[in-house]
């Protein structure tokens, strides 16, 4: 039963991920890359590895991937049209190497010795996270000082640059200058106001006038 | 085991070398260079884990774990770059990004 479940599992990941990487479309190749992660993860969770399974979920799928899906939309990049995918001439060395690299790979791994099973105890939660704690503690601080330099260099990356020269100046919305719209400023500034309106709502008075 | 080490070590070279492949042909577009990245980091991982199993020893899915973790900085600075570059030039295209090309 659970051979079955892995190799659809399997065949499902591969689908997915030939999909992911032949789509044209990055929101759909993001998609089905999230499919792909699923059926990993469940793969995990079968191989008795469930915390590496919860965090494939969590993290992957539900961190990384809405990173991807948020920059994609930021920047509007979701149109195939614009000629980046590649050319079928492109596909070529592509395929060849893939192929090659698989074929190979297959032919070592099938001719390999099958070594016999070990019936293995499987580390449960508690031993792996003491093993992650207490033999790779000084992992541990290296992985989140990573992360904390990963945070920095974002941040001074992400921030923007304000300059005040390059900003187109400012202009008030709805405003051509037209006659009819500077004719209802000056009648509004007949009215007693403490002090004339400033540029920008000029919308407002001619709202609030007629 | 549920199923033998060759078959899981079979299906990570497969996903492995289809990103590598993706990336391969994808080399214009960085977001989907990125997912390709992402696609052989994931494979890598399941051939720790499925060590893990094999040998019943916690240290692949320690190492696994510590995958993820540098994945999401990696890929967190890669998006960051990847807005950094498109405020820059308003593409993504590499093929732009050529001033120091000889």
């Amino acid at each position: 039963m659970e051979q079955i479940i892995f190799y659809i599992l399997a065949a499902t990941a591969v689908i997915a991920t030939i999909l992911a990487i032949t789509e044209k479309h990055p929101v759909h190749a993001i998609l089905f890359l999230v499919t792909s992660l699923f059926s990993m993860a469940t793969i995990f969770y079968l191989l008795m590895a469930p915390l590496v399974a919860v965090f494939e979920v969590i993290i992957y799928a539900g961190a990384i991937m809405v990173l991807f899906l948020f920059v994609i939309m930021m920047l509007d990049l979701g149109h195939p049209e614009k000629g980046l995918s590649p050319h079928w001439k492109e596909w070529l060395p592509a395929v060849i190497l893939s192929g090659v690299s698989i074929a190979a790979l297959v032919v070592v791994i099938v001719s390999r010795h099958a070594a016999g099973a070990v019936p293995a105890a499987m580390p449960t939660i508690r031993e792996v996270a003491v093993s992650l704690f207490r033999e790779h503690g000084l992992a541990v601080e290296l992985i989140s000082l990573q992360l904390l330099f990963a945070l920095v260099g974002a941040l001074y990356l992400g921030r923007q640059q304000i300059d005040t020269k390059s900003l187109p100046p400012f202009q008030g919305e709805g405003r051509g200058g037209d006659g009819v719209d500077l004719s209802m400023r000056h009648g509004l500034e007949t009215h007693p106001h403490p002090s004339p309106p400033p540029e920008g709502e000029g919308t407002i008075n001619g709202k609030i006038s007629p | 085991m549920i199923v033998p080490l060759e078959h899981i070590l079979i299906l990570a070279g497969l996903l492995f070398f289809l990103g590598l492949g993706g990336l391969l042909a994808w080399r214009a577009n960085l977001i989907m260079m990125l997912v390709c990245i992402e696609v052989m980091l994931n494979a890598v991982m399941l051939i720790f884990v499925a060590g893990s199993t094999r040998w019943g020893n916690a240290d692949g899915q320690i190492f696994a774990v510590f995958i993820m973790a540098l994945t999401s900085a990696e890929v967190s600075l890669a998006l960051a770059m990847v807005v950094y570059l498109h405020r820059r030039k308003r593409t993504v295209n590499t093929d732009a990004f050529s001033e120091m090309k000889g």
